[in-house]
C-alpha cells in the first residue's frame, strides 16, 4: 500500500530544477500593474494632511487610492471587521498601509509608495503589554479566567512556593517566500492567485471588496514557499487590493512585499509575558498552580482570541494539574497585529509551565525530570484504543479527560537512547573542570491538542476525478506549503485504489473545485482532507467495485484493487482497463468527499469541553554549551523520540520534526525582534533578524518516531506533525537555562529569546553578581 | 556604451540599453523569464537568488539580487535552469537533495543547490561555511547537508564546464581596465561611485532605491586585485575579494582568516572586496579591526598622487574618512607577522552577521611583560577605532590576571558604544571588557569558544 512510506515531496524534482511555480513566477500579460503600499511612520495619530501630489506624478504611476476610492468593504481582518485595507483617518502602527499606489512595474510602485507627503497629530502609543495593561487597552473587555478546583487554596497549604514571571519574545515567520497575489479580470467577477493557507478566506474577503457574491470570485494556489501561520490571514490586503484593481482598472495586478515591507507590515507570533505561582510538595509535585499569561496582540484583533485560547489551553502541558487558575489578558497594542504562527499559542502556553518545571526543580534542588515525571499524566494501558476504566480519569485544566497519554514510556524510551542520565553526569564533571565555558542539559516533553479550537473550521472536502485511462485528479481543500500534505493526500487517494502515487494527479488548491474550505493550519492538514479525500475515493472505487462484481456476477467484496490492478471473479486487469470498462458501463466516476471530525465540543467562554479529538506527543533533549564572558552558545547535541501515530510517511514525518525543532529553538535564541521607543521595528530585515543558519543545527541530530498508532480513528491512524514539534525547541531553552544555573547558585531567570545578551545576564544573576 | 557580454548557461548572451544598476534577479526573472532564482530578501542575505558565476579565477556562488549586470561581462552565468544537463540530465546535487528529502516548500532550494553545485565544482566540502549564505525556514538544514554529502562524490557533470572562449575580447563597459585608466577618470569624476562587489551599493539599489549618480565598476582593474609580497608584509590590493584574502591569510594569520570564514558568507566573500570593507568606513565592518590590530598600513591615490598612511587614520568619524574627492583605496599593506592576534566576533548568530561587538587584540610579551599592544574594535563606535587606554594600562605591566582586571576600566575611557537592534551599550562594554579576559584566557591555554567543543 502507498501509505506508510518514506515517498519524497511530490514537487522534489520541481524545486531543484527551479521549476516548482509560485505567484511571483507566474507569467504575466503586458499590462499588468503592479502595487505597493505607503505606509503610517508613526504608532498611532490622526492623519492631518495627506498630500499624494508627488505619488501621482512618479514615473510609471497608473492610479493612487486612499480608503475613500474604496467602492465597497475596506475590510481585511478575518475576524471583527477592525482592519481596514487602508487606514481611515487614525493609524494604530507603524507600518499600516494608507495608500495604494498602482503602477506600470514593481520597482515604480515601490519608489512612489515612499512619496507621499504625510502629517499626522500624533496620539500616545500603546507599545508594550505594560502600557495597555495600564490604559486597561484589551480585546474582550476584561481578562479570561478558566479554573479547575481551587488553586489560590492549594498554593497556601503547600509545603513550598515557587513563583516568577518572564518574557517571551514573538517570532517573525520568515517564510522565504514574500506575500504575493495576482489577479485577473474575469467575466463576471475575479480569479485570484494568492500566496495563502487559506484560500476561502481569500474569496471571502475579496468578495466583500468588490460587492460580489463569492462566487464571482474563485481563488487558487498551487503551493507556497513557507507559511507558519503566516499566510492565514496576512495575505488578505495583497488579494484584496490585486482584485480591486482587476476589478475597477479591467487589468491584471499583482503585488509582493519587498522583504522589508513585508516585516514590518504584517503581524508575526504574540510576544507574551508569563507570571507563575506553584505551590509544590517536597518531590516537585504540584499541588496547585496559577499563570497570568499577558499576550501583546498588537492594533487588531485578528486570531489574537484563539491564539491566547491556546496558550491557556497547553499551560498544562504535559502535566496533571489539579488544582489550576489561568488568567489571560489580550492586550490591544500600537504594533503589527499578531497573527498564527506555527502552534498558535500553544509554544507560549507550554514554555510558561516547563519554565515552572525548571525554576521549582531549582529551588528545590532537584532534578528538573524527575519534577517533570512526577507532575506527568497517567500513562493509559490501551492508549491505542479500547475504553478507559473510571478510576483511571484525569482531566485537563479545561476538564477534558486525557485518554491516549503516553509520555510516561515515551520518555523512558528517549532517556535510554539519549544517554540522558550518563550524559547529564558527564556534563557535571566537564562543567567542574572548564572555569569559561558551561555545559547543559535538558529533557522536555511535549503534548498538543489537535483540532481547531473553533469547533466547525473542523471540516473538509474534496474532489476526486478517475479519467477513462485509469489516471487519477486530486483536488482537496488543504494548501501546500511545504509540508508535504499534498503528498501525504495522493498517497491516501493511491491507497484506495491500489494503485502507484504517479497515478495520481496533484493540482492547486481551488475555490471553484472544493468550497468553503478551512485554513491549511491547526496541523490538521491531512487529519481533514485526508479523510475527505478518502472518503471521496472509496466512494468511486464502490461504485467501480459494484459494476465490475455485477459485470463478473460477483459480489463486490470480492473485487480487489492491488499494485495497479483489480482483481475481480478470477478474471485481473489494469486498474486503466477497470476504468474504461466503468466508463462503458456509464459509471460516474467522479465524486466529493467530507469529512468533520467526531467527537469534539468546546465552551471557550467556559473554558469546558473536549477542544481536542486527540493530543500528539513527544520528547526532546537538547544538550548546548554557553560562554559565560559572552553568553554566546550553541546547541551541541539533540535526541528526539515524536509521536506521529501510525505515520502517513516517515520520511515527511522526520523533516517535519527536524525543521520545526530548528525553528522552535530559532524563537528562544537568536531570534529577537526590536521596535524602538517610537515603534518602530527596528529588526526587518535578514541582516538583523537572525533565523537559524546551518551551522545553528545540532552536530548530532537524532530524531526518530515513536511507533504506536493513534487511539482515534484518524486517517490510517496516523497523528497530526506541523506544529507539536516546534515545541521540542523548548529543550534548547532549558538546557541553556541548566548552563547558566551550572554558574552559580541562584536561579538564572532566563528570558527569551536567549540571545547571547540574555544569557549572559543569566549568567551573572545565577552567579549573583551585579547586573 | 559597450554591450555587456557573458555566457547565460553556456550560451553567450548580450545586453545592452539597461541601467548599469540593474540588477542580475531583476533582469533574469523579468527581461528572461527565467524564474527559477528567487527573491527572497533582495539584499544579499538569504541566498535564494545564488548564481553560479566562472572566470579566469575559477568558480563563485554570488548573489544576483545584489549582482549588477556589467559585473557579469565577460564572465559564464549559471542559472538553476543550466543546473540540467542538456539533454535534461539531472545534476548530482538535484538527485541528492531529492532523494534526501532536502527541499520542503522548495523556494530555498533553487538557491541551495546552486551554492552546493559550486561547492561539488570546487571539491569544497566545509558544507557549513559553503551553506551559510543560504537560509531555510522549513528542514532545519540537516537533509540538506545529507545531500551535499551525499553528492560530493560524484563526478562533475561535464556540462559545468564553460567556454569562455565563446565570448568576445570587447572591454568591459562602465569599467576601466587599469588602476591608471581608473585614477585619471576619478579624478575627473569625483562624484561618481565606485563599486567594487557591490555587496553594499547593492542595497542603496535595491532597498534605499536610491538613483545613482556616474558609476565605475573596478572588477576589470585586474591590477587592483592582486596579494603581493612586499618587505615586511603583503600588499593587498583594494580589489582582492574577501574570499581571496581569506585563503591569503590562512597560514601566515589564521586568526585573521578565522574572522574572514565568519565575514558575511560564501557569496558575499566572494564579491565584497577588501577595498570596499575598508572604504566605505563602517564602524562595523569586520576587516578593519583586525587590520588595525595588526599595524596595517592603507594606500591612497588620487590621479598620479599616492599616499600612504596608518589604516586606523583613515577613519575619522561616524560617515568621515580620510579621503579626499577623486581619492580611492588602492592598497593595504598586512604585515609579516602578528603572533599574538586573536580576533572575536561576536554577533547574534554565528554565520553571516554583523557584529555587535568585533574585537582584535595583537599583544606581545617580553618575557613576563607586556611589550607592546593592539587592540582596536569594531561596534564600539562610530568608527573602527584602537583602545588606546587599554592598551597603555596593558603595555609595560606584568602579563597577569591583576594586570587585565586593572586595565578594563580603562575600556570605558576609550568607548561609548550604542544601544542598538544587536546589543545594548552596556552589553557591548561587558562584553568588550571580557574579550580581553577570553585574550588572557586563551594564552593561558582555557577553552573559550562555545564553537570548539562538542557533545
Amino acid at each position: 500500500m502507498s501509505v506508510a512510506k518514506p515517498v519524497t515531496h511530490d514537487s522534489g524534482h520541481l524545486h531543484v530544477s527551479g521549476t516548482a511555480r509560485y505567484i511571483d513566477d507566474v507569467p504575466l500579460p503586458a499590462n499588468t500593474a503592479h502595487l505597493a503600499f505607503g505606509l503610517s511612520t508613526v504608532a498611532h495619530g490622526e492623519i492631518a494632511s495627506l498630500d499624494l501630489s508627488a505619488v501621482r506624478a512618479a514615473p510609471g504611476v497608473i492610479a493612487v487610492w486612499t480608503a475613500d476610492d474604496l467602492p465597497f468593504a475596506n475590510d481585511v481582518s478575518p475576524s471583527i471587521h477592525d482592519e481596514p485595507l487602508l487606514a481611515t483617518g487614525t493609524v494604530h502602527y507603524v507600518g499600516q498601509p494608507i495608500f495604494l499606489v498602482i503602477a506600470d512595474s514593481h520597482l515604480a510602485a515601490r519608489k512612489a509608495a515612499r512619496m507621499g507627503r504625510i502629517q499626522y497629530k500624533e496620539r500616545p502609543a500603546l507599545l508594550t503589554v505594560d502600557d495597555a495593561m495600564a490604559a486597561g487597552s484589551r480585546f474582550e473587555g476584561g481578562p479570561v479566567i478558566w479554573t479547575k478546583g481551587d488553586a489560590a487554596k492549594a498554593i497556601a497549604g503547600a509545603p513550598r512556593v515557587v513563583e516568577g514571571r518572564f518574557e517571551m519574545g514573538g517570532q517573525e515567520h520568515f517564510y522565504l517566500e514574500g506575500q504575493a497575489a495576482l489577479a485577473m479580470p474575469a467575466e463576471g467577477g475575479v480569479i485570484v492567485q494568492s500566496s495563502t493557507q487559506h484560500p476561502t478566506e481569500i474569496q471571502h474577503k475579496v468578495a466583500e471588496a468588490i460587492g460580489l457574491p463569492m462566487n464571482a470570485v474563485r481563488v487558487e494556489i498551487r503551493r507556497m514557499g513557507g507559511g507558519f501561520g503566516g499566510k492565514e490571514s496576512q495575505g488578505n490586503a495583497l488579494a484584496v487590493s490585486c482584485a480591486l484593481v482587476a476589478r475597477l482598472l479591467g487589468r491584471p495586478a499583482k503585488m509582493r512585499y519587498d522583504r522589508d515591507d513585508d516585516m514590518v507590515i504584517t503581524g508575526k507570533r504574540h510576544d507574551f509575558r508569563i507570571e507563575y505561582r506553584a505551590g509544590v510538595d517536597d518531590t516537585g509535585r504540584i499541588l496547585g498552580i496559577e499563570f497570568l499569561q499577558l499576550a501583546r496582540c498588537g492594533w487588531a484583533m485578528d486570531l489574537s482570541l484563539p491564539v491566547a485560547d491556546r496558550a491557556m489551553l497547553h499551560s498544562d502541558n504535559a502535566y496533571n494539574l489539579e488544582h489550576v487558575r489561568i488568567e489571560s489578558h489580550r492586550l490591544k497594542t500600537n504594533t503589527q497585529s499578531a497573527t498564527a504562527y506555527r502552534g498558535f499559542g500553544g509554544p507560549q502556553g507550554m514554555l510558561g509551565i516547563e519554565r515552572a518545571m525548571d525554576h521549582i526543580a531549582h529551588q528545590l534542588g532537584l532534578e528538573p525530570l524527575a519534577v517533570r515525571k512526577a507532575n506527568f499524566y497517567a500513562d493509559m494501558p490501551d492508549a491505542s484504543g479500547g475504553s478507559i476504566s473510571a478510576n483511571k480519569k484525569q482531566t485537563t485544566p479545561y476538564h477534558m479527560e486525557v485518554e491516549d497519554f503516553i509520555l510516561n514510556g515515551l520518555v523512558a524510551k528517549l532517556e535510554a537512547s539519549a544517554e540522558f542520565a550518563s550524559r547529564k553526569a558527564a556534563i557535571a564533571r566537564w562543567n567542574a573542570e572548564n572555569a569559561i565555558l558551561k555545559k547543559g542539559i535538558s529533557l522536555t516533553p511535549v503534548k498538543f491538542g489537535i483540532s481547531f479550537t473553533l469547533t466547525h473550521l473542523n471540516q473538509a472536502g474534496a474532489l476526486v476525478h478517475v479519467y477513462s485511462d485509469g489516471s487519477i485528479h486530486l483536488n482537496h481543500g488543504g494548501t501546500e506549503m511545504g509540508q508535504g500534505l499534498f503528498r501525504k493526500v495522493s498517497q491516501v487517494a493511491a491507497a484506495s485504489f491500489g494503485v502507484d502515487v504517479s497515478s495520481i494527479a496533484i493540482t492547486a488548491t481551488d475555490t471553484a473545485k472544493v468550497p468553503n474550505t478551512s485554513a491549511t493550519a491547526a496541523s490538521s492538514g491531512s487529519d481533514l482532507n485526508g479523510m475527505a479525500v478518502k472518503a471521496a475515493c472509496d466512494t468511486i472505487r464502490d461504485r467501480m467495485a459494484d459494476y465490475l462484481a455485477r459485470e463478473h456476477q460477483t459480489v463486490p467484496a470480492k473485487v480487489h484493487f492491488e499494485e495497479g490492478k483489480v482483481f475481480v471473479g478470477g478474471e485481473e486487469m489494469t486498474f486503466a482497463e477497470a476504468a474504461a470498462r466503468c466508463y462503458m458501463g456509464r459509471v460516474s466516476l467522479s465524486s466529493t468527499g467530507f469529512y468533520a471530525t467526531p467527537k469534539i465540543t468546546w465552551d471557550r467562554k467556559a473554558g469546558r469541553g473536549r477542544p481536542f479529538y486527540y493530543f500528539s506527543y513527544g520528547a526532546a533533549v537538547s544538550e548546548v554549551v554557553i560562554d559565560t564572558l559572552t553568553g554566546e552558545n550553541r546547541i551541541l547535541r539533540a535526541d528526539i523520540l515524536h509521536d506521529a501515530g501510525a505515520s502517513l510517511n516517515p520520511a515527511l514525518d522526520i523533516g517535519q520534526v527536524e525543521g520545526a525543532y530548528v525553528q522552535g529553538a530559532g524563537w528562544l535564541t537568536t531570534e529577537e525582534l526590536v521596535w524602538d521607543d517610537k515603534g518602530r521595528l527596528r529588526t526587518h530585515a535578514p541582516s538583523t533578524y537572525k533565523i537559524p543558519a546551518c551551522s545553528d543545527r545540532p552536530r548530532i541530530f537524532n530524531v526518530a518516531l515513536w511507533d504506536g498508532a493513534n487511539r482515534e480513528e484518524t486517517i490510517y491512524r496516523s497523528k497530526a506533525v506541523g506544529e507539536p514539534p516546534f515545541m521540542h525547541g523548548i529543550s534548547v531553552f532549558s538546557a541553556l537555562s541548566d548552563a547558566c544555573a551550572a554558574c552559580g547558585p541562584n536561579y538564572p531567570d532566563l528570558q527569551a529569546p536567549a540571545t547571547a545578551e540574555a544569557v549572559l545576564a543569566a549568567v551573572k544573576r545565577a552567579r549573583g553578581t551585579k547586573q | 556604451m559597450n554591450e555587456i557580454a557573458f555566457l547565460l548557461n553556456g550560451t553567450p548572451v548580450t545586453v545592452s540599453g539597461e541601467s548599469p544598476t540593474r540588477t542580475l534577479l531583476d533582469w533574469l526573472r523579468e527581461v528572461r523569464g527565467l524564474t527559477g532564482t528567487k527573491e527572497g530578501c533582495n539584499e544579499g542575505d538569504c541566498g535564494a537568488c545564488t548564481v553560479m558565476v566562472t572566470d579566469a579565477g575559477g568558480t563563485r556562488a554570488l548573489n544576483a539580487c545584489i549582482l549588477f549586470l556589467p559585473q557579469l561581462h565577460g564572465k559564464a552565468l549559471r542559472t538553476v535552469e543550466g543546473l540540467t544537463g542538456p539533454k535534461g540530465e539531472v545534476h548530482p546535487v538535484q538527485i541528492a537533495m531529492v532523494e534526501k528529502h532536502g527541499s520542503q516548500c522548495g523556494f530555498c532550494t533553487p538557491g541551495f543547490v546552486m551554492s552546493m553545485a559550486v561547492a561539488q565544482k570546487n571539491g569544497a566540502s566545509d558544507f557549513d561555511d559553503q551553506l551559510a549564505g543560504n537560509l531555510c525556514r522549513c528542514t532545519g538544514y540537516a537533509p540538506i547537508i545529507r545531500a551535499a554529502e551525499a553528492a560530493a562524490t560524484a563526478p562533475v557533470p561535464d556540462w559545468m564546464n564553460e567556454n569562455l572562449g565563446a565570448l568576445n575580447g570587447d572591454a568591459a563597459p562602465f569599467a576601466p581596465a587599469t588602476s591608471d585608466a581608473l585614477a585619471e577618470w576619478y579624478e575627473s569624476h569625483p562624484d561618481a561611485v565606485l563599486v567594487a562587489g557591490a555587496t553594499d551599493v547593492g542595497l542603496w539599489v535595491t532597498k534605499q532605491l536610491r538613483d545613482l549618480p556616474e558609476v565605475a565598476f573596478l572588477h576589470a582593474c585586474t591590477d587592483l586585485q592582486k596579494i603581493e609580497k612586499v618587505m615586511g608584509g603583503w600588499r593587498v590590493g583594494a580589489g582582492v575579494t574577501i574570499a581571496a584574502l581569506r585563503r591569503a591569510m590562512a597560514d601566515p594569520h589564521p586568526a585573521f582568516a578565522e574572522l574572514l570564514r565568519r565575514f558575511a558568507s560564501e557569496q558575499v566573500r566572494g564579491a565584497a572586496t577588501i577595498g570596499g570593507n575598508i572604504a566605505n568606513g563602517s564602524p562595523i565592518g569586520d576587516a578593519p579591526p583586525a587590520l588595525i590590530a595588526m599595524g596595517a598600513r592603507l594606500h591612497l591615490r588620487k590621479g598620479t598622487t599616492r599616499r600612504e598612511i596608518a589604516l586606523e587614520d583613515f577613519f575619522l568619524d561616524y560617515g568621515k574618512q580620510d579621503r579626499a574627492k577623486g581619492e580611492f583605496v588602492e592598497a593595504v599593506t598586512i604585515p609579516d607577522t602578528a603572533p599574538g592576534l586573536a580576533c572575536y566576533k561576536l554577533s547574534k548568530r554565528f554565520d553571516q552577521d554583523i557584529s555587535a561587538v568585533c574585537g582584535c587584540f595583537d599583544i606581545e610579551l617580553n618575557g613576563s611583560k607586556v611589550e607592546n599592544a593592539r587592540i582596536a574594535f569594531g561596534g564600539m563606535a562610530g568608527i573602527p577605532k584602537r583602545a588606546s587606554a587599554v592598551e597603555a594600562a596593558l603595555t609595560g605591566r606584568d602579563w597577569t590576571l591583576a594586570t587585565i582586571e586593572a586595565a578594563l576600566p580603562a575600556f570605558a575611557t576609550d568607548f561609548t558604544p550604542l544601544t542598538d537592534m544587536r546589543a545594548s551599550a552596556a552589553y557591548r562594554l561587558e562584553t568588550a571588557q571580557n574579550m580581553l579576559l577570553r585574550y588572557f584566557h586563551e594564552r593561558s591555554g582555557s577553552a573559550v569558544s562555545v564553537l570548539e567543543v562538542e557533545a
